[in-house]
């Protein structure tokens, strides 16, 4: 009884997240919305959509340079978003580099790190569940220095296996980048355990941090990771707005990304300094706006807790799997304990394509195909999969209603 | 003029069976996804790269042949049976139609069913390569017909 009390308090905490998020009252193809497509994008609360309509209309400027009110005003907003980021993952602020998402985050380390510390006979080691943007920046890195770029495998379970990674370190390794929540499975990887591995060879490491950011507390400091990359739009937060923590020693060492305004200290013909990090990578006029509506974003996941978020995510765990185990010829992949509330399956006889269609026209939004992991689907011998990812403000019906909607039309379509 | 009027009474034909369903979504699409289940498959020795249609997120083949009164017979499969209901809609409209006709012929009825809304622009893009692929293979026997 008690159990049952505790979680239907959960849940009604979560309804009252729900109300914050406008688009999730609409109705689709005449059924209520039920969103489950968050590891691809989030959607926002109102703060958000408050906090963007309020900077142009009452302080839109440009920053950084400007002596007048409202360039102070946008400055200090701006400058705020970075010191909560900084904050959220536990990192000092110099640390913390605004990009327009994970993708530039890593291919901002590519470019300056990589090029400057990776040469020829040196390998890089990268997760085999990793998404595209964790795979093809080191490959094009590769294709400008002639380093290697080999996967590390990924147990049944859908998690990096540690034995592997063993295997394959050496002193050429010089970084291993993988993520620390996978965006296909939802399964978490041991990467305290690859920092102290890699760490004994002397090869850094690179988290994407982009699934895990709005699911679990990620500290830096506790992880010993070198780098690590984020993305606002996954957090309830605007999109276009990314985040790169780098360690001081190496922001400070190594060469920009881009070159224009608001990263010089001073410009001739003669020669041309540099600021300090993080500003020395972020060149140009930035994502203003929507960096500033952040801001609303961090607070509604500090309010809500990542303990609560973890409870609710094991209770949708829970709850999913006794459903999908049910339903014939159901497969679920990442079947590891350690994950967080995304699945992704496939059901015989419906291609994931059809059931994300048919799903669709009951009102729930899910992912089809193969998530931007190829070479995952490759390895686990599927085309793709149907992938539900869960946000905060799901809730354990929105998981009945999805499985409800499986089950019959594995019944009407299936061949189990 | 008698075959052309032949494509486009088929496609009133579809577009009053639609009709039926007055918009909702999910009985037209389990309609499509049923034709797509009644379609005859292609045999295995046509699942080859050169039948396939490129621009397709599901895969598509297309084979195309000319019966002894100089219409196109088109076989085509897919591996997704969302698809297989669209071919079956296509075959409908083409199969044993003279290359003229097709050549001269307007698949306007996906546009008056909302084919767009209902499957997605992916599929839509894919559907149209499939016209177009169709529409190639009608003009090159046409050219063979002289």
């Amino acid at each position: 009884m008690t159990e049952t009390k505790t979680i239907t308090q959960r849940e009604q905490q979560l309804v009252e997240v729900k109300k914050d998020f406008p688009i999730l009252k609409r109705e689709v193809n005449g059924h209520p919305l039920i969103y489950l497509d968050n590891a691809a994008t989030t959607q926002k609360p109102q703060g958000v959509i408050n906090a963007l309509t309020e900077y142009y209309s009452s302080y839109n400027s440009n920053i950084h340079r400007g002596v007048h009110t409202l360039a102070n005003e946008a400055t200090e907003a701006f400058e705020k978003t970075r010191n909560t980021a900084a904050g959220f993952i536990n990192s000092k602020v110099d640390e913390l580099v605004l990009t327009k998402g994970t993708t530039e985050s890593i291919n901002l380390v590519a470019r300056t790190w990589g090029e400057k510390s990776i040469s020829k006979d040196d390998v890089i080691l990268v997760g085999g569940a990793e998404h595209h943007s964790n795979i093809v920046p080191w490959q094009l890195l590769s294709d400008r220095v002639g380093c290697k770029v080999r996967p590390v495998k990924i147990k049944e379970e859908g998690v990096l296996d540690l034995e592997d990674l063993r295997f394959q370190l050496s002193e050429n390794v010089k970084l291993v980048a993988v993520n620390l929540i996978s965006n296909s499975l939802g399964t978490i990887n041991p990467v305290k355990e690859v920092g102290r591995l890699a760490k004994e060879f002397g090869a850094k490491v690179l988290i994407d941090g982009a699934q895990a950011a709005p699911h679990m507390k990620i500290d830096v400091q506790d992880l010993d990771c070198h780098f690590l990359a984020f993305s606002g739009h996954k957090m309830y937060g605007p999109t276009g707005v990314g985040f790169l923590f780098g360690k001081s020693e190496i922001l400070n060492s190594i060469p920009p990304f881009q070159g224009g305004g608001e990263m010089i200290k001073e410009v001739s013909f003669e020669g041309t300094s540099y600021l300090d990090p993080p500003l020395k990578f972020e060149a140009g006029t930035p994502n203003i706006a929507d960096v500033i509506a952040m801001q609303p974003a961090f607070e509604l996941i500090q309010k809500v807790g990542f303990e609560k978020i973890s409870e609710m995510e094991k209770e949708l765990i829970r709850y999913s799997r006794e459903r999908m185990a049910s339903i014939p010829g159901l497969k679920e992949f990442g079947t590891s304990q350690s994950k967080t509330a995304l699945f992704s399956f496939i059901v015989d006889g419906v291609h994931s394509f059809d059931l994300g269609q048919l799903l669709d026209a009951k009102g729930i939004a899910v992912r089809t195909g193969h998530h931007c992991t190829m070479p995952l689907m490759d390895s686990l011998g599927i085309e793709g999969t149907v992938r539900a990812s869960f946000g905060i403000y799901n809730t354990v019906k929105d998981a009945e209603y999805l499985w409800d909607q499986v089950e019959r039309i594995q019944s009407k379509y299936g061949s189990a | 003029m008698e075959v052309l009027d032949q494509i486009e009474s088929i496609q009133k034909e579809i577009v009053e069976d639609f009709s039926l369903f007055e918009g909702n979504k999910e009985q037209s699409i389990e309609y499509i996804m049923d034709l797509g289940m009644e379609l005859d498959t292609l045999p295995e020795e046509f699942h080859r790269d050169e039948f396939l249609i490129k621009g397709c997120q599901s895969k598509v083949w297309l084979v195309a042949s000319l019966d002894e009164n100089g219409a196109v017979v088109f076989q085509s499969d897919s591996n997704t049976a969302l698809t297989k209901g669209l071919i079956s809609l296509l075959m409908r409209v083409y199969s044993g139609q003279q290359p003229q006709a097709i050549l001269r012929s307007e698949p306007w009825f996906l546009k008056e069913i909302g084919m767009d809304q209902l499957v997605g622009t992916q599929r839509s893009n894919g559907l149209t390569a499939m016209i177009k692929r169709i529409s190639d293979y009608a003009g090159s026997f046409d050219k063979e017909n002289g």
